[in-house]
């Protein structure tokens, strides 16, 4: 086969939808670029003038709300995230293992929430929470959460369990090893990765959900994005520009430093 | 590999119990709720009553459920050719994992941020305008914001990354091979992309196009907040009743028809999936016994 020619045959072909692609991943960063621009400007209203880092200093220093309201996205992100996870990964190992009654039905029943409107979603928790009188509050948000991030983490776990041999739980089980004992130290390291971007999705979606927390959140329970929300209907402060970019760093610090962590993990298995 | 279904239903029951509870559970009485009548303050009142079916029944409402689904079709097209393009640049790319970063990257900062940049962005003084006049492309600021305009562009925004996602991955388990072939027998490079990739992608393209669909149908905040005053959504209608109004009875009404509708595109995609792995298996056999 002539591999040159039908080399520069790829490229070629390739040339129309990767210029597609470069222009919608500028389309996609122009709103960050616009938020970070303006982050070091002087200026209150949305323009650049001089170049100015009180806008971070306000964000450190003089932003109690809203730092009120990041800690409460931060215990529910991380609770929500932690409860889906173990429920989650459970389910994907008895369903993806075993036969038993009501299997399809929790199959079935683990994917509806990917599908439906959020503000459905949102709307059908507030009327259960007031039908069995349940207050708003950040016990509601964190139910909400966990429901909705249940099916990706569980998705993600069966994903990794696909490739996962289960003869190796069998060999286990025949060398004596009880059921615990095998999922702990069998079962749970090698889906260990599939487990853990499951609770990285997870937190992710939490951190970022407005519309469901919108629904079933109490006085004093505001998350970020139903602080940003106010504070973008009543009033905006170039302090959510500077919280943004600071938030955009953390986490690509987090991801680049998890994904290190992840291959020293697949390398050591 | 199955073994018994006692420890089965210990690893699975609670998702199952869960997602009963705090997901199915809510649905139900959704339906409930549609049928009762309106409590004073919120709420229902425990009589039958089909009040909230009837107020359905009026031009305003059909009006705003035409709008919906012009909008969420267009936007849904809009996005889908974008991002055809883009799930077969990124397949085709040695930098696979770079791009796919990129995709995801602006979708860490907080959706509503990102709403706000571009009202900052289209606005009568923001980015765009200024970027115009300074050109002197224009000298008097276009009304790019609080329009429909404005409402698809940033739902097309919002939603791209969900559409290039299931495409690249069904792309890029494609056979190139196959184009090649085509293009040795004579194909040209378009015919060889319309006739041999996309009928063999037809299911990751349903896929994407319902899971683009479905959240755009019922968006909410995106028409409240770049969108004008004829920019009001179905989602946008259910929510007034529930915050303003207090008609829940309507609001579950309104729900169970956008449920409805959501329940057929999946149905839809998991037939075509279905129809996909039939017609591969068919294949196969004919192959087999040849």
């Amino acid at each position: 086969m002539n591999s040159a020619s039908s080399h520069t045959r790829t490229r070629h072909r390739a040339t129309f939808s990767n210029t597609v692609l470069i222009l919608v991943i500028l389309f996609l960063f122009l709103p960050l670029f616009v938020i970070i621009t303006y982050s070091f400007s002087a200026s209150k209203s949305m323009e650049f003038t001089t170049f100015s880092l009180k806008w971070y200093h306000q964000l450190f220093f003089d932003s109690d709300e809203l730092w009120r309201a990041f800690l409460n996205s931060a215990v529910i992100a991380l609770s929500s995230a932690a409860v889906a996870t173990v429920i989650a990964s459970g389910a994907a190992i008895g369903i993806m293992w075993y036969r038993f009654l009501g299997r399809q039905y929790i199959q079935i029943l683990s994917f509806l929430p990917m599908v439906l409107p959020e503000v459905i979603i949102g709307i059908s928790m507030l009327i259960f929470f007031s039908a069995v009188r349940l207050s708003l509050g950040l016990v509601t948000i964190f139910i909400a959460h966990t429901t909705f991030n249940l099916p990706f983490v569980y998705l993600l776990v069966t994903a990794r369990l696909d490739e996962f041999d289960f003869s190796t739980v069998e060999a286990a089980r025949d060398l004596g090893a009880t059921e615990a004992q095998s999922l702990v130290k069998v079962v749970i390291p090698s889906i260990l990765p599939g487990m853990l971007s499951g609770f990285l999705m997870a937190v992710t979606m939490s951190l970022e959900d407005f519309v469901i927390t919108f629904f079933v959140s109490g006085p004093g329970s505001a998350t970020l994005p139903l602080y940003v929300y106010s504070m973008i209907r009543y009033g905006v402060s170039p302090v959510i520009n500077a919280l943004s970019f600071v938030l955009i760093l953390s986490i690509m610090l987090i991801a680049f430093t998890l994904r290190r962590f992840l291959k020293t993990i697949a390398a050591s298995s | 590999m199955k073994r018994s279904s006692r420890l089965g239903i210990t690893y699975a029951g609670p998702m199952g119990l869960w997602l009963t509870i705090f997901f199915l559970t809510p649905l139900f009485i959704i339906i409930l709720y549609s049928v009762l009548k309106k409590g004073l303050y919120g709420g229902v009142e425990g009589t039958f009553s089909l009040a909230a079916y009837r107020q359905l029944v009026n031009p305003a409402f059909a009006r705003v459920l035409f709008r919906t689904l012009i909008v969420a079709v267009t936007a849904t097209v809009i996005t889908m050719t974008l991002a055809l393009p883009c799930g077969y640049a990124m397949a085709r790319s040695r930098h696979q994992s770079f791009f796919l970063g990129l995709v995801i990257v602006p979708f860490w900062t907080n959706s509503l941020i990102r709403i706000y940049a571009w009202i900052a962005i289209l606005s009568s003084k923001g980015f765009a305008n200024e970027l115009l006049k300074q050109l002197h492309i224009i000298d008097q600021s276009l009304p790019l914001i609080y329009n429909q305009g404005a409402v698809i562009t940033v739902l097309v925004y919002m939603y791209i990354p969900f559409a290039i996602l299931p495409l690249f991955t069904t792309i890029d388990s494609f056979d190139f091979q196959l184009l090649e072939a085509a293009r040795d027998l004579g194909a040209s490079r378009f015919t060889s992309i319309t006739r041999v990739l996309l009928p063999n992608i037809r299911s990751g393209i349903i896929t994407s196009g319902v899971f683009t669909f479905i959240p755009i149908f019922g968006a909410y905040t995106v028409p409240l907040l770049v969108g004008g005053k004829d920019s009001y959504m179905i989602g946008n209608i259910i929510v007034d009743q529930v915050t303003k109004t207090r008609n829940w009875p309507l609001a579950s009404a309104i729900s169970l028809i956008i449920t409805l509708i959501s329940t057929v595109g999946v149905m839809w995609m998991l037939m075509a999936g279905a129809q996909e792995k039939r017609e591969r298996s068919e294949s196969l056999r004919k192959a087999g016994t040849r």
